[in-house]
């Protein structure tokens, strides 16, 4: 029943953000709705026992990527962002509705082929240790994901690199 | 060593068999019971930390410090906070007033937050995950969201000016601050609060003299980098009074400012704190194994270890504060990426060495 209150709790929070960021005409406010979202996101986790999840959710989406969006707001003119309106047409919200429609069924058939809500629901919600993330991150056996993770550190380190190159002044010769 | 676990149990046993209530309704008076403990004990902390801060400020200017109302000036703060509590609150014209007002409530919720890992007696930890450390330091990034939607939202260049700052110096601290903590977990191999300060108890088991060197070294920078995340000492440029007015809290006026200044000294003690947590062995009393001596240490509480070591860890921060002056930015972001981010990465690695080969004690 605790359960249920907590979960109804987050659902409204993360539904309402949801609407308010997409339906708000300021862009802070959008950001700090898309926290709001991100973080009711985390407090499911938490719900599910999840953890690590949950703190990684929060550290990484509420605290890095909206601070970056926060930041890169602040380098965009205040001109371009302002009386920013357009118009949509009908076969354009039409579009959008079969768009949605479609992807809603993919979800729903993927969900329900596999049987993976199933198989998740036979389990007990329980904490994952530390050390049992640790080592399927890092170790390089079956179901362990050492390959990815140096891929993305690679990945994210070319970024670095890149954002460097592009940021970087000129010298005058 | 006295076991809060024993009220804990009690109170429990209290409501679920004596008043033989379910699961959900005991569970629910035991997380309003310690939420309100919570804020009580942080309210009445940063009480005592804003009278401790002026009188040493005071006494490192030659002063005396507040001393007229009640003797010694002990009842200058609460005469503060009435004051703070029946100003006019206002709201800017043209500013963002739905950030203006949510702005000082991150803010808060990030203080709290990390206020509520801070293991206090054996068997009193509040929030106590497995991946403890790491969600402290989640928990605490909003509180850069929080300050930087008041200086936007006050509509205010010397806010926005001061949020910018704030922001770049948080983030950038960050890196650092989670370095030291990360360093600490390879030691004690747990992220666990109550395990890390478990690990520490024993004669001469304190993660500074378990780790000698590498601890050291991730103490002193975890002190450098907390003052600097506290936005406080030789780093509070954010709210630099001489060019700044107040920083990005200077649109505010009654709770809301009270908010920022809460929050403020709240985050020296939670920085003292989880210092002391993770490298000074938490409620863990000194022992150093004679037996006669280390039974004497036991029978002092663990709170009265915790707050004699996190106030002595708030007075040499205050000290550092009051001795010190104000760094420019640019030495701020200079001090942090070039010196002490390169530090903690390579005192990581010697303290992966030292674990690895067990030349800890």
């Amino acid at each position: 029943m605790a359960n249920l209150v907590m979960f109804c709790i987050l659902a409204v929070v993360i539904l309402g953000s949801a609407v308010l960021c997409v339906m708000t005409k300021r862009i802070m406010r959008a950001a700090t709705f898309l926290l709001f979202v991100l973080l009711g996101v985390a407090g499911l986790y938490f719900l599910l026992d999840y953890t690590f999840l949950g703190a990684a959710q929060i550290s990484i989406y509420a605290g890095g990527i909206t601070m970056m969006y926060i930041f890169a707001i602040q380098l965009v003119s205040k001109r371009t962002l302002q009386g920013l309106v357009e118009h949509l047409k009908g076969s354009r919200v039409l579009f959008g509705g079969i768009v949605t429609v479609v992807g809603l069924l993919t979800v729903a058939l993927v969900l329900l082929k596999n049987q993976f809500i199933y198989r998740a629901c036979s389990v007990a919600d329980a904490e994952v240790p530390m050390e049992t993330i640790g080592t399927a991150l890092l170790g390089s056996e079956k179901y362990q994901y050492v390959l990815p993770f140096e891929f993305i550190s690679v990945f994210l380190l070319a970024c670095i690199i890149g954002g460097i190159v592009v940021a970087r002044k000129e010298k005058e010769k | 060593m006295f076991d809060f676990s024993i009220v804990t149990t009690w109170f429990d046993s209290l409501l679920r068999q004596t008043l033989g209530l379910g699961d959900f309704w005991s569970i629910l008076i035991e997380c309003i019971l310690v939420g309100v403990l919570i804020l009580a004990g942080y309210a009445m902390l940063a009480i005592v930390l804003i009278f401790m801060e002026r009188k040493v400020c005071a006494y490192f200017q030659c002063r005396l410090g507040p001393m007229r109302v009640g003797p010694w000036g002990i009842f200058q703060v609460f005469a503060d906070v009435l004051k703070m509590l029946i100003k006019e609150i206002f709201a800017v014209d043209k500013a963002d007033k739905l950030l203006y007002c949510v702005a000082p409530f991150l803010v808060i919720i990030a203080s709290v937050g990390t206020f509520s890992f801070l293991p206090w007696n054996k068997g009193a930890e509040i929030l106590d995950f497995n991946v403890g450390i790491f969600l402290l330091t989640a928990v605490s990034s909003i509180g850069v969201i929080g300050i930087f939607m008041a200086g936007w939202g006050s509509n205010n260049k010397y806010g926005v000016v001061s949020a910018m700052r704030g922001a770049v110096q948080l983030i950038s601290y960050e890196m650092s601050l989670g370095l030291c903590l990360v360093t600490a977990v390879i030691l004690t191999g747990t992220m666990q609060v109550s395990g890390i300060v478990e690990a520490q108890t024993g004669p001469w088991n304190w993660l500074i003299f378990q780790g000698h060197v590498p601890a050291i070294i991730a103490f002193l920078v975890f002190l450098v980098a907390g003052n600097a995340e506290a936005n406080r000492g030789p780093f509070d440029l954010a709210e630099a009074e001489s060019e700044l007015t107040a920083g990005y809290h200077t649109e505010y006026s009654g709770m809301g400012f009270g908010f920022y200044y809460l929050a403020e000294y709240l985050n020296l003690f939670v920085i003292a704190g989880i210092a002391t947590t993770v490298f000074l062995g938490g409620w863990a009393p000194v022992n150093i194994g004679i037996e006669a001596f280390d039974a004497v240490m036991d029978y002092i509480p663990g709170i009265v270890w915790f707050l004699g070591k996190t106030f002595a860890i708030v007075w040499l921060l205050m000290w550092i504060r009051w001795t010190y002056p104000r760094l420019r930015i640019d030495q701020i972001l200079k001090l942090e990426w070039k010196y002490l981010m390169p530090l903690c990465l390579l005192n990581l690695v010697l303290m992966t060495i030292i674990v690895a080969f067990g030349w800890h004690f």
